[in-house]
């Protein structure tokens, strides 16, 4: 795990880069520590960084979706950013549409909607 | 038999067969002197006759006549050149099966005149041209086809790649025009090429024109969902518009739902409320 995803409190912010190389038993690792963090830091909001992630199947997509359930419960709003269109495009087929994901383009537009958001911090 | 009655037949009479073939086709009106002149008429049907001719007298065996073999190389090479030849002035292929069908009846008749003189029999005779010529005929009209098909290909993907343009509106603001039907292999192209568009341009707004589309099904209806549902997965906001009032009647009666896309009656909507998002208004100047 701790060579295929991050972890990083920036301002009150928890950061995630999930690397390319990811396994199942490291995102759901992943989850565990994620939920853990964000209760103990007091995070207000949860950016996840997939931008390395080129493949992904139904697990991994039904875990970033818990992944900002888990974030919502804790009132930390979580953002999903740089998808790639090969990933947008294979989630769709799949029928895993996120709905209840929040998504920006890059890490700066996540952020950005984070701090204007009057609902946040 | 050391030489088939009718490779002599064509042999020594070959000028009067070829005449009278060129009379038939006039006769049955599949001259199209509209298309082409007599004389180009003539080489085709000349053409074609001689690399039959010259086959027959190389020794091919009419009684193992099969189009595919080598022996018959030639004959289907001419066969190929004057199918080609009409299909791409217009033809019908229905006259191109016509065109070498005909050839029978100058062939026919000269059976019959030579019946009483030799040893053999006409029914024999006419049975082995009929399949000769039958054969010719249906691989005319495969080639037809296949000439058709393989202009429908083209069209297909010149029609693909024309119709599925991104267009810069403006900075983080693109637009996708879509102008026709939407089949699956379209839509696949169109959510390609606009995912694409939003990582290359940085684009944070796209807005799916459907102007040009006149009808739309369940199918085309999910399609678009899917599209937009992609956009917003990369973080862009996807504005789908141009929805005519028919097609807004149709996606309710199909039950579509477009819970969480923003649709707009018109581009000019569309562009409107893309401006507002991200910041811009456009005013009079003169004002």
């Amino acid at each position: 795990m701790a060579h295929s995803a991050g972890l990083f409190l920036v301002d009150r912010i928890m950061l995630v880069t999930i690397h390319e190389d990811i396994n199942d038993s490291d995102i759901v690792e992943l989850q565990d520590q994620l939920a853990v963090k964000v209760h103990a830091k007091g995070a207000r909001g949860i950016v996840i960084d997939i931008s390395a992630l080129d493949i992904v199947d139904t697990f991994v997509g039904r875990i970033i979706a818990q992944l900002a359930g888990i974030g919502s419960i804790l009132d930390a709003p979580t953002f999903v950013v740089g998808m790639r269109p090969a990933v947008a495009m294979t989630l769709v087929e799949l029928g895993m549409t996120l709905p209840d994901v929040r998504t920006a383009r890059s890490l700066g537009h996540a952020l950005a909607q984070l701090r204007d958001s009057p609902t946040i911090g | 038999m050391p030489m088939s009655f009718i490779q002599a037949l064509i042999d020594s009479k070959g000028e009067e067969i070829l005449e009278d073939w060129l009379a038939t086709h006039h006769a049955d009106g599949l001259t199209r002197r509209d298309l082409f002149s007599d004389a180009q008429g003539r080489q085709h049907a000349k053409t074609f006759f001689l690399a039959l001719q010259s086959t027959l007298n190389r020794g091919a065996d009419i009684d193992a006549f099969n189009l595919a073999s080598d022996a018959w190389a030639d004959v289907r090479a001419a066969l190929a050149e004057v199918t080609r030849e009409r299909v791409k002035r217009g033809v019908a292929p229905a006259e191109i099966a016509g065109f070498f069908l005909l050839l029978k009846y100058p062939l026919f008749d000269r059976l019959g005149a030579g019946a009483g003189t030799e040893e053999f029999s006409v029914v024999e005779q006419v049975s082995r041209l009929t399949r000769m010529i039958d054969a010719i005929a249906v691989q005319a009209m495969s080639l037809c086809i296949e000439e058709r098909d393989r202009i429908i290909e083209r069209q297909r993907t010149e029609m693909l790649e024309i119709s599925t343009p991104v267009v810069d509106l403006w900075e983080r603001v693109i637009a996708v025009p879509l102008v026709g039907t939407l089949d699956s292999v379209r839509a696949q192209e169109v959510m390609e090429n606009t995912l694409g568009a939003i990582v290359d341009r940085e684009a944070d707004i796209v807005i799916v024109d459907i102007t040009g589309v006149p009808t739309i099904d369940t199918e085309v209806a999910h399609h678009l969902l899917r599209t937009a549902a992609a956009i917003r997965l990369m973080g862009a906001e996807c504005i789908i518009s141009g929805i005519s009032p028919r097609i807004a009647q149709t996606m309710v009666h199909l039950g579509v739902s477009t819970n969480g896309v923003t649709t707009r009656a018109s581009l000019r909507a569309a562009v409107h409320d893309a401006f507002q998002r991200v910041g811009l208004t456009v005013v009079n100047a003169k004002a």
